[in-house]
């Protein structure tokens, strides 16, 4: 194996390559099974460190390759295709004691093939998870209406993570922006239950703690109506209807005046 | 034993709490107050709380204790300057702090009890 090092890492390459199409250039990929090759080489050669080097370089790999969006067999193809550049040269020489040395060695590729499978899906998780995280934030924004108003459009169903989310990004805002009032529109909450209402309470409060008076906009018929068949008690917090119903409110509170308007 | 000092601007009481509390401060806090409260005759009391970082129930009820002590001697209590993960807390706690009043930031706070802001430049003439 280690006189015909440049014809099986040369083949390697070539079975990788037709396999990638064309996401990772030819001459990284080179560097980066070359690398592995001589890890390989050394670890079989009997080297502790280096097995554990071959480890940390193959999880690396797989995990750029799951960002990358590589499929898993794509990726743990990438080490399989070792094992048959290897066994074409096997072949060529056409030795028993070869063939024997052969079987080991697979097996020690196919332990690397599962190992870069297992960090794949690992890695995969972990993007999931991030996108998750990602799009709590974007689902949550808090927008600054006018001078000294917040407001804070809902979109989907309320739980637990997101409301504390929303909770400590609005709390955030009020500091930074020194706002005395913060509108919650829930418009686009498509049912509110008794959990949905607990949270905006709790939200309401600890504005309240801070010193900024909270209303809840976008109270639409049907959601008024269950509130109502479910006994849910918004206490002192003013409700209103739409949207421009709570900032006129909040405007009003606020002591700017509104000249003119159609409404008015 | 530390104590928390106790400033006084015109009718107002200022209470800047700056280090942590613990439950004998809290206590010798509330005497402190309440005797400054009747000999100064404050109108209101602010308590600043915007370096405190970690409460617990016994803390949060003692805004509450001082608050219904000085309405008694007809001083009304603010509570400026809470940050957000204290707000968070007491209210997972369960205390929402009935019948204190809140404010963002001392400013806020003073002009909430009616004391006059010493204007200070062209952009401190805004208040109503």
């Amino acid at each position: 194996m280690r006189s015909r090092r440049d014809v099986i890492l040369d083949r390697w390459v070539d079975l990788v390559v037709a396999g990638v199409r064309g996401r990772i250039t030819e001459s990284e990929l080179r560097a980066e099974l070359s690398e592995l090759y001589g890890l390989i080489e050394r670890s079989t050669g009997g080297e502790r460190e280096a097995a554990g080097e071959l480890r940390a370089a193959l999880t690396e790999i797989s995990r750029t390759r799951a960002r990358q969006g590589f499929s898993p067999s794509e990726t743990a193809v990438s080490v399989f295709a070792l094992k048959q550049a290897v066994l074409e040269q096997v072949g060529a020489i056409g030795d028993v004691a070869a063939y024997a040395e052969f079987v080991a060695f697979s097996s020690g590729v196919d332990d690397l093939g599962l190992l870069t499978f297992e960090t794949y899906a690992a890695a995969r998780e972990q993007v999931i998870a991030d996108q998750t995280e990602q799009l709590l934030e974007l689902s949550t924004p808090v927008v600054k209406l006018w001078e000294g108003i917040l407001g804070v459009p809902l979109v989907g169903t309320l739980d637990s993570a997101r409301t504390q989310v929303v909770m400590e990004t609005l709390l955030e805002r009020l500091v930074e922006t020194g706002s005395q009032f913060a509108v919650i529109d829930i418009t686009g909450v498509p049912a509110v239950d008794t959990e949905v209402a607990q949270h905006l309470l709790k939200t309401v409060m600890a504005a309240r703690l801070m010193g900024t008076d909270c209303v809840i906009s976008g109270i639409r018929p049907q959601i008024a109506q269950t509130i109502v068949a479910l006994g849910i008690e918004f206490g002192d917090i003013p409700t209103k209807a739409s949207l421009a119903d709570a900032l006129e409110w909040a405007m009003e509170r606020s002591g700017t005046r509104l000249v003119g308007g159609a409404g008015a | 034993m530390e104590r928390v000092p106790i400033l006084k601007i015109g009718q107002v009481l200022l209470v800047s709490i700056q280090v942590d509390l613990q439950d004998q401060t809290v206590l010798a806090l509330q005497e402190d107050l309440a005797d400054r409260i009747v000999r100064t005759g404050a109108r209101g009391v602010i308590i600043d709380i915007t370096a405190v970082d970690i409460v617990d129930s016994f803390i949060g009820r003692m805004f509450a204790t001082i608050a219904s002590m000085s309405r008694l001697m007809d001083a009304e209590t603010v509570v400026v300057g809470m940050r957000p993960a204290v707000a968070i807390t007491l209210v997972e706690l369960g205390l929402s702090l009935g019948g204190v009043r809140t404010a963002l930031d001392l400013e806020k706070g003073m002009r909430l009890l009616g004391a006059p802001l010493p204007a200070i430049g062209p952009g401190a003439v805004d208040s109503p």
